[in-house]
């Protein structure tokens, strides 16, 4: 299944880029252009070229533009993706680390509902937060968030997770609840992937799977593990799994690489990456 | 209901006084000042920064005084107040548009990790060694500002390292600094 993977890159100057993503190391190449794999897409399209690799799968496309935060190059993103939606005929998109932006959100959403075979749409990061902000979360079949974003789906009120009301926040044993309560308000997605101690797969019928094994918690702190996770399972997506079964393994597959790598919180999500394939042909045959 | 008839539903809405700027209203936020000559400077330079801001009058609820306001897209929060910050305005309140009864956040998660410590503000996580008070990770957050931020900080000594309000842009961005303020209280240089 062709799968379409869009993003930002830390680099202001960094142009407007659609490739095909080839990983060399720690290093991604998509057309003339080198990115280094650190915290964000990079993290999130090593993850799924390596998946890809494994799973037999032509990698990503990747649609990317640099991004430190002013929103200009997310904006140009958002123009050319609408304004040549038409040659887009990937199976299956991943929005990813993205100036949230309503208007722009509604106009890509627009295209896609005009489209006979609709692709399946995976949001994480600050496209998940606009997709909750514009009302449509129930336009996408899977959310990634983790324990605080979580709260803020769960937030009828909260236009972004900075303004999560406390109570929501208190306690990461209370995500069932926080999910039934995003359910109730249709501020999910039709499937969610909680990412935390225990990751959770979900949907309006309530919790699928809850997976605890193995813990690592050094994971936690370090930057990037769940963009190495949204795209393990959107590898497993493209590779046909059901969305609730891709989130599964993929959690499953996320948690094993942690524990083969065993990293202290001062590792970098580089250094977790090489142990990937090994976790996923390890989870695949079960 | 498909996606044009949900925005046109919206549209109607709004039209009916339930709304008071369609789909974009949780995108935006007011600045509350003091006088209405702060108001007035603040949007000039608002406007000169290429911020997209509007002067309004403020809701019943938060009027103190000044009988106007500046709307704002909430996502810059960070730029705003900096660009003010640079010619010393200080607006009194900035709050979210949507539900004007939020807050920001304010609860603070505290991780011990043995020779590591992590703090978790809303979306976003800082985690220094204790042995030398380095940053060692960012993670968490999904504005494109945290990529960036993560890469200025990470290697860095939490009491050299720059506050994320200087460079970033975003509310991603605020609550790092939220978080990063935070772990200096919890580590004292």
């Amino acid at each position: 299944m062709s799968w379409l993977i869009i993003g930002t890159v830390p680099y202001e100057s960094f142009p407007l880029v659609l490739s095909q993503c080839r990983l060399a190391g720690n290093q991604l190449h998509l057309n003339n252009e080198t990115v280094s794999v650190s915290r964000g897409t990079p993290a999130l399209l090593a993850a799924a070229c390596l998946g890809a690799e494994v799973l037999g799968l032509q990698p990503p496309t990747a649609m990317l533009v640099g991004d430190t935060g002013r929103g200009e190059g997310s904006v140009r993103l958002y123009r050319h993706l609408v304004e040549t939606f038409s040659e887009r005929s990937e199976k299956v998109l991943v929005f990813h680390y993205l100036q949230p932006d309503v208007d722009w959100h509604n106009r890509i959403l627009l295209k896609l509902d005009d489209l006979s075979n609709r692709p399946i749409l995976v949001a994480d990061a600050g496209y998940m937060y606009v997709a909750k902000m514009s009302g449509f979360s129930l336009s996408y079949d899977l959310f990634t968030p983790d324990v605080g974003e979580m709260a803020f789906l769960a937030d009828e009120s909260a236009p972004h997770p900075f303004y999560t009301r406390g109570f929501l926040l208190r306690n990461e044993d209370d995500i069932p609840e926080l999910v039934k309560r995003a359910y109730e308000n249709e501020n999910s997605s039709l499937h969610l992937l909680v990412k935390g101690r225990n990751d959770y797969v979900a949907s309006s019928a309530g919790i699928l799977h809850t997976i605890s094994e193995p813990c690592v918690p050094a994971m936690e702190p370090i930057g990037g593990t769940g963009d190495t996770l949204t795209g393990i399972v959107a590898a497993l997506i493209a590779a046909g799994k059901s969305v609730p079964d891709a989130a599964l393994v993929g959690a499953r597959v996320n948690r094993l690489m942690g524990l083969l790598a065993n990293p202290t919180p001062a590792f970098s999500v580089a250094q977790l990456l090489p142990a990937l394939p090994k976790a996923l042909e390890t989870v695949l045959p079960s | 209901m498909n996606v044009l008839t949900k925005i046109i539903s919206m549209f109607r809405e709004s039209d009916q006084g339930l709304s008071l700027d369609s789909g974009n209203l949780s995108g935006r936020g007011i600045l509350i000042f003091h006088h209405t000559s702060e108001v007035i400077r603040a949007e000039t330079l608002l406007k000169e920064a290429g911020l997209d801001v509007k002067v309004k009058g403020p809701p019943p609820e938060v009027r103190s005084g000044c009988d106007l306001a500046i709307e704002f897209p909430l996502l810059l929060e960070l730029k705003v107040l900096r660009v003010l910050s640079k010619s010393k305005i200080r607006p009194l309140q900035v709050l979210p548009l949507q539900d004007l009864l939020l807050e920001p956040v304010s609860l603070f998660q505290v991780k011990n990790f043995g020779d590591y410590l992590m703090v978790r503000a809303a979306n976003m996580k800082i985690t220094v060694s204790k042995k030398d008070a380095r940053i060692v990770n960012v993670s968490g957050g999904g504005c494109p500002d945290v990529p960036f931020l993560a890469d200025q900080l990470v290697g860095k000594g939490l009491h050299e390292a720059p506050e994320p309000r200087t460079l970033g842009h975003t509310l991603c961005g605020y609550a790092l600094q939220l978080a990063f303020e935070e772990l200096r209280r919890q580590c004292p240089g």
